[in-house]
């Protein structure tokens, strides 16, 4: 086995172990430290793929600036734990079955006919090869209509998040004072008339 | 592929202009809205409106009739495109004239941003219809549904509208998860994400025809979970019950045209080769379809629930028409086939429209009017609409002589010429389940005494509008001609 092979395996051993944690784990922080393993040993596998730009993108954004983010929301709610987990253990066997059952199924669709021919034709690139040229010449190339329109959607997502949550103008108790010179007795007390009510 | 062998074309921006037209007057109406005053945001929806308009006349000048590529084969424009396209203005537009009242007498949702993500909205499904690359439907379905999921929850202070949309929001991101994974998976095996050059590899045989076939099977659960198409319905009843009634009826009818345009493009222009493996799953989505949604609509009190299970049943019987395409690896009806189901959405769109626009002709502040017993006794309020209304339901059920029987049948005309004569009258007998509930809605206009007496206060606008859709659904069904050729043409000069 080559290193970088072994290296490889060693990534995605971790990668799948810090995901499943993510997903069982009751401490929420612990989920999202877990979270932020998991970006990191993904943008190790990148680096295997000779994508650098991208692996470091993923660790600054991700890890640097999600997660961190994540994390401050996760410590800043006052999450009540058990009743977060109440019914996980109780459908814990059923879905283990059930998520067992579909990966042995589709590994074993793929083992059948894919993994005993799979070709190692992975284009190998020069030394000279930029990473980030060549992502920011494709990205306002060839990629500039899904580019230009992912933006869009982060423009929604903005409009979205004030729509559900700006809620107008905060009630200032400041009062003014023209509005205090006009006002008129009636405007502070008013007299209702109403029947007496009996007690019961 | 290296750099400098790398050959870059600059794109024709004017085939897009639509979209561009589209994206600009969005964010101008953003800005706009801005500076105007509660009182008078009329404004924004006129501008709104003009909007589409204007996008109607570019998408029509700008029609080349003809298959052409653009941004790098990111975007396709073609006949059918821009009809769904056109179709998809004029439904948004009566959408928001339907919508205009209800929309005012709830201040939670009189606000700009239900006119800007209404666009955003229409510019994602723009996308979705003349996208020729996964990644432009997968943006497209995106934008799309973000906006979607904010103007479910638009009423924030609804707990049921809230929950609608946290969970059309959880279901939805699974539902891209599956798609993005069957999208890779389909990458893999062929090496392109471009969808022309996609049916070129496949026909040239250059593909791991494994890959592509465990690839497929997760596009297909992504598109069906967009469709909203048994197993994959789940969240059709709960999001439509929610929702306020004004972005339900947005969510039932614009939608469904794209969702029609994706299934054409991913399925039909890029993996026809594979049509008999993807052909058999639609079949058993389309089956279990007709059967879940036809049966658990008779259930239903509400009648928001009710269309919800009763667009499941639709959209099962949409697909028949793409079971049928090709049959032995034989493609002879595949024009007939795919056109009698293009026909099938644009009127099922026209009709469920009218419907959800009813509900709220009759809706009021603080009263939503969505149980099937706020219909009772309809006919004494208003003879005309309770008449418009039960045009409308005739046409769901497929009763002759209203469109929705001709829709029907054009389907089953195509399901009958591709061989499958035992599905043709699984269709019929779960079409005839599904007459039992919307004759029921007729039953309670017509024979039950009414329980509410207040008059029924519409502007003229809307209520000419009921009425032209109402007509519309009735004089389709006599002369369908037309629309039927104009689906036929669009296809013939696009696939």
């Amino acid at each position: 086995m080559e290193f970088k092979t072994f290296v490889f395996y060693f990534l995605a051993t971790i990668l799948v172990y810090a995901s499943l944690r993510v997903v069982t784990l009751r401490n929420p922080v612990h989920a999202a430290l877990h979270l932020v393993l998991a970006f990191f040993s993904a943008s190790g596998v990148w680096v295997l793929l000779q994508a650098e730009f991208l692996a470091i993108a993923l660790v600054l954004v991700y890890v640097g600036a999600v997660m961190v983010l994540f994390l401050f929301v996760v410590m800043l709610l006052d999450i009540n734990l058990d009743r977060l987990r109440e019914g996980f253990w109780s459908y814990l066997p059923l879905g283990a079955i059930v998520a067992l059952l579909m990966v042995a199924e589709m590994s074993l669709v793929l083992w059948v006919s894919y993994l005993d021919r799979v070709e190692n034709d992975v284009p190998q690139a020069e030394a000279t090869y930029s990473n980030v040229q060549a992502v920011g010449r494709l990205m306002f190339t060839e990629y500039v209509y899904p580019f230009e329109l992912a933006s869009v959607v982060l423009l929604v997502g903005i409009v979205a998040a004030v729509a559900l949550t700006l809620r107008g103008k905060r009630k200032s108790k400041s009062v003014s004072p023209a509005e205090q010179v006009f006002v008129k007795a009636k405007d502070r007390v008013r007299v209702l008339k109403m029947t007496a009510e009996k007690r019961d | 592929m290296t750099l400098a062998e790398m050959q870059f074309v600059p794109p024709d921006l004017r085939l897009a202009s639509a979209e561009i037209f589209m994206l600009a007057m969005a964010c101008l109406i953003l800005i706009v809205d801005l500076f105007v005053k509660d009182k008078r945001r009329t404004v924004t929806y006129v501008l709104t409106q003009l909007t589409l308009v204007g996008a109607t006349v570019v998408t029509i000048l700008m029609t080349t009739g003809q298959i052409v590529y653009t941004f790098s084969g990111m975007y396709v424009g073609d006949l059918m495109g821009d009809l769904l396209k056109v179709f998809l203005y004029i439904t948004v537009m009566v959408v928001l004239f339907y919508s205009r009242g209800y929309v005012l007498d709830r201040p939670q949702m009189a606000r700009g941003e239900y006119y800007t993500l209404t666009l955003f909205a229409t510019l994602g499904m723009m996308v979705m219809i003349s996208a020729n690359h996964f990644l432009t439907i997968y943006i497209g379905i995106e934008l799309l549904s973000l906006s979607l999921y904010a103007m479910v929850a638009l009423n924030r202070d609804s707990v049921s509208a809230t929950e609608a949309a946290m969970k059309y929001f959880v279901l939805g991101a699974l539902a891209s998860g599956l798609l993005l994974y069957g999208m890779s998976m389909i990458y893999g095996a062929t090496g392109t994400l471009e969808i022309s050059g996609l049916a070129e590899r496949l026909f040239s045989g250059q593909a791991n025809r494994t890959i592509l076939g465990f690839g497929l099977v997760f596009l297909v659960s992504g598109i069906a979970f967009k469709l909203g198409v048994v197993p994959f319905h789940m969240w059709i009843p709960d999001v439509y019950h929610g929702a306020p009634t004004a972005v339900t009826l947005f969510i039932a009818s614009a939608p469904k045209l794209a969702a029609f345009a994706i299934v054409m493009r991913l399925l039909v222009n890029g993996l026809l080769v594979a049509s008999q493996d993807w052909q058999l799953m639609l079949l058993i989505l389309s089956v279990l379809s007709m059967a879940v949604g036809n049966f658990a609509a008779i259930a239903q009190t509400n009648l928001k629930r009710m269309l919800a299970y009763s667009a499941i049943s639709h959209m099962g019987f949409m697909l028949l028409g793409m079971v049928t395409g090709v049959v032995g690896g034989d493609a002879r009806y595949a024009l007939n086939a795919y056109s009698s189901s293009m026909f099938y959405i644009l009127t099922y769109v026209l009709t469920s429209a009218g419907t959800f626009g009813m509900i709220m002709l009759l809706a009021r502040a603080g009263f939503e009017s969505d149980e099937i017993s706020d219909f009772a006794g309809l006919n004494k309020r208003s003879p005309w609409f309770a008449a418009m209304m039960m045009m409308m339901m005739f046409s769901l059920a497929g009763i002759p002589f209203f469109v929705g029987f001709f829709a029907k049948f054009s389907v089953l005309q195509a399901v009958v010429a591709a061989g499958y004569l035992w599905l043709a009258i699984a269709a019929v007998f779960f079409s005839l389940v599904g007459a039992y509930y919307y004759l029921r809605v007729v039953k309670v206009m017509y024979f039950d005494p009414p329980v509410h007496t207040s008059r029924i206060e519409a502007p003229m606008d809307v209520k000419i509008l009921m009425s032209a859709n109402g007509l519309a659904v009735a004089l389709l069904g006599v002369f369908p001609q037309t629309l039927m050729s104009l689906c036929a043409l669009s296809l013939l000069r696009s696939l």
